[in-house]
């Protein structure tokens, strides 16, 4: 059995707010939908084979498996439908399922539509429901995830401004992306730091915002591809790893599950030497701090050594790896769909029609997503030419 | 354009106990350790030998969310795994796995399904499946939708309450030979159709009782499959469609998905059908779409009428078809899964004995 070349047709995504009462759930994916069709060249939802939906736990919306009561709006009626749910790096998992149902040959053409509308219900009381026998995690993500920034800042050394500097860099990133929710292009590093103290060390200004949104994503066979006389970007190897929340010796500032990951990425997209070949990465930061944290992960840096690629500013949109030039996690976060606006973002750059925030000469993209207690992660590598 | 689909085979496959308030809690674990244990004693196997699982489950049966993060406990994933998850049947997942065997990416998948069904009420549970905006805020309730399906079907003439017992009483004489059904006895159709309505036309036997529970199915590619077990269930066709959501623009005496996806699949002279038919006049609608005569034995394990714990049967349904094919009891079978208000979303699998 062997796997047939696929490839991003197109992106779309909405205008991402924290609250988007214009639209219903259908609207809101409609938005991206279309908006991936147009970018795909498509004329509309018939020459799509099948549809993968991803979003976050249903509870952030208060409807039970919405895929249903969208299959109409997605113009999935008489195809196959499938919805994916891996916690946070769902919109990853997403791109990944979709783009696997071209590779074994089954279709020409599928979308992947990941959402979330936060405003629908209250995330907050979606994740604070203790069940019986689990251990609550109640002070959300945020509160759960500080400590270990901290434990990463104690082992590496890392000077305490280097969040801040991640803020500034993906605020002024999304001030450059006309779809991102928080439109910040005056932020500094002073006012980061003078923001409120939410979960020491994280501040208000290094924390993603809560939205309403949606990503949608065209994946083609080399056919469909060739058909679509546009330039493409080539999924060029997907990978995806798991490992319980917690367990007796966990490493949560280096999770093994997203650098097993990271090196069976790697190794299937016959890349070496990450830092030197990929030339843009879409990382899935909702803490500042995650930047360096992930670069040690995915093997872009040296244990202990991330946090100098983001004060050296190599990360910044002219540096040698930038991350986030959409604005990342930091700008915009409907949750069940931010993997797949990582992953969309990646095939934008190495396809040149990121816009603003283009890195000159993207070839090589990374997405990446994860989710749960740093335990499910999801990627991809996109490039400009098939592999 | 397809793959070569028949290169993968279901080897192995193990269903829980059904049963109502069972003592397992919503994450599933206490329900999947036992039946991991059963599949990897019939076919061998240990966890490191899984390259790829995918389970099927619903955070809001479980009333929590990220209920299928627990689940992945019961497997001990570490060092860690390759893995996905469906917020469907664990049938959705089975295909899923299917899809990542042929890629390459893995060559022995595990899929498990599970659902603690009794946690709450079912049926009000299942009404938020529907239009958010416009229809859930009625909150029909799942059993009275299918009453409002069986009605129509009467009317129509295509079945009568004794059809509809006759299911029933069939379904729950088969299942006396299944040990894991949740309900069983030799209840004749006379004598289920002295019981009162539920929701008029629907009596207590017309609709799955609720039941919690959890299944697995291991499925191999060619190189690996032989080795597992004597006689594989060669997945020769597997589909899945999806229908509106509107149901009142929808024929609800016609299942065009399962018409489809069973002519897609290539289904033909099949011999034991398992179909997810979570209420009896639903049978009878999918016999009809599927084309299934007097010559395929339908529901040999009691079906979802005895025991249909919500994310797992319809994956059940697909491994206990595979099992009569793996036991030498039919060279080919059909397992059908259902999802959504009243059969919206359909899937096929076709299995056969190597000819």
């Amino acid at each position: 059995m062997s796997k047939q070349q696929a490839a991003v047709l197109g992106v779309g995504q909405t205008r991402h707010r924290s609250k988007r009462t214009d639209v219903s759930m259908a609207g809101l994916c409609r938005e991206a939908v279309d908006r991936a069709l147009e970018d795909a060249g498509l004329d509309s939802l018939a020459e799509i084979d099948a549809v993968v939906v991803g979003k976050a736990p249903d509870l952030f919306e208060g409807v039970m498996m919405p895929e249903l009561y969208l299959a109409d709006a997605l113009g999935a009626v008489g195809k196959p439908l499938l919805r994916v749910h891996t916690a946070g790096s769902v919109g990853g998992a997403t791109g990944n399922v979709a783009a696997s149902l071209v590779q074994a040959g089954l279709h020409q053409r599928v979308l992947a539509v990941a959402f979330e509308k936060q405003s629908e219900s209250n995330a907050m009381w979606a994740l604070s429901i203790a069940p019986p026998f689990s251990i609550p995690v109640v002070a959300g993500a945020g509160g759960y995830f500080a400590p270990h920034i901290r434990a990463y800042i104690r082992r590496s050394g890392a000077p305490a401004h280097i969040g801040a500097l991640v803020a500034v860099k993906d605020r002024r990133n999304g001030a450059l992306n006309p779809y991102a929710h928080l439109q910040q292009g005056d932020i500094t590093l002073e006012s980061v730091q003078a923001s409120p103290m939410l979960w020491d060390p994280v501040r208000y200004d290094e924390t993603c915002p809560s939205s309403d949104g949606a990503c949608a994503v065209v994946i083609g066979s080399q056919d469909a591809a060739k058909a679509s006389g546009r330039q493409v970007a080539w999924i060029r190897a997907t990978a995806m790893r798991t490992e319980p929340t917690m367990f007796s010796g966990k490493d949560h500032v280096n999770p093994k599950a997203g650098a097993d990951c990271a090196q069976a990425l790697w190794r299937a997209a016959g890349i070496t030497r990450p830092f030197d070949e990929v030339d843009v990465a879409e990382i899935y930061v909702p803490f500042s701090w995650y930047e360096p944290m992930w670069l040690e992960n995915l093997g872009f840096a040296a244990q202990g050594e991330g946090w100098k690629l983001t004060e050296g500013g190599e990360t910044g949109l002219k540096g040698k790896l930038p991350i986030n030039p959409s604005g990342g996690v930091l700008s915009s976060n409907p949750i069940g769909a931010s993997g797949l606006l990582r992953f969309g973002e990646a095939a934008m750059q190495v396809m040149g029609r990121a816009g603003a925030h283009q890195v000159d000469g993207a070839r090589v993209a990374l997405g990446h997503a994860y989710g749960g207690g740093s335990q499910y992660f999801s990627m991809w590598v996109v490039a400009s030419t098939p592999s | 354009m397809k793959g070569n689909p028949v290169d993968v085979a279901v080897v192995g496959f193990a269903a829980s106990p059904v049963e109502r308030h069972g003592t397992g809690t919503t994450s599933g674990v206490e329900m999947l350790v036992p039946i991991f244990a059963e599949v990897f004693a019939q076919t061998g196997l240990t966890k490191n030998d899984i390259g790829f699982w995918c389970s099927g489950s619903s955070d809001y049966l479980a009333g929590r969310a990220f209920s299928f993060v627990q689940a992945v406990d019961a497997i001990g994933a570490v060092p860690p795994i390759m893995e996905s998850h469906v917020e469907m049947d664990g049938a959705w997942a089975l295909y899923e796995a299917w899809v990542k065997v042929l890629t390459g990416d893995a060559d022995i998948a595990l899929v498990y399904g599970f659902g603690k069904s009794s946690g709450a009420e079912l049926r009000r549970v299942l009404a938020l499946q529907l239009d958010p905006y416009l229809v859930a805020p009625l909150w029909p309730d799942s059993v009275s939708l299918a009453a409002l399906q069986a009605r129509a079907g009467l009317d129509a003439g295509l079945w009568t309450e004794g059809d509809m017992a006759s299911v029933a009483a069939r379904s729950r004489a088969d299942a006396m030979n299944n040990p894991r059904a949740q309900v069983h006895d030799k209840s004749s159709m006379e004598d289920l159709l002295c019981a009162p309505y539920v929701a008029e036309p629907l009596r207590a036997h017309d609709c799955a009782p609720v039941g919690d529970g959890a299944a697995v199915v291991v499925i191999a590619n060619r190189e690996r499959a032989a080795d597992l077990t004597d006689r594989p269930a060669w997945i020769t066709g597997f589909e899945h469609r999806i229908d509106s959501a509107s149901i009142g623009a929808r024929d609800l005496l016609n299942v065009p998905t399962v018409a489809a996806a069973a002519r897609a699949a290539g289904a033909a002279e099949i011999q034991v059908a398992e179909l997810h038919a979570p209420f009896t006049h639903q049978e009878i609608l999918l016999r009809t779409a599927l084309g299934l005569g007097e010559q395929t034995t339908v529901n040999p394990s009691g079906g979802a009428l005895c025991g249909n714990p919500m994310f797992a049967a319809g994956l059940a349904r697909i491994g206990y078809a595979a099992r009569a094919v793996m036991d030498g009891g039919a060279d080919r079978a059909l397992g059908h899964a259902t999802s959504g208000p009243l059969l919206q979303q359909n899937l096929v699998c076709v299995m056969e004995a190597e000819r």
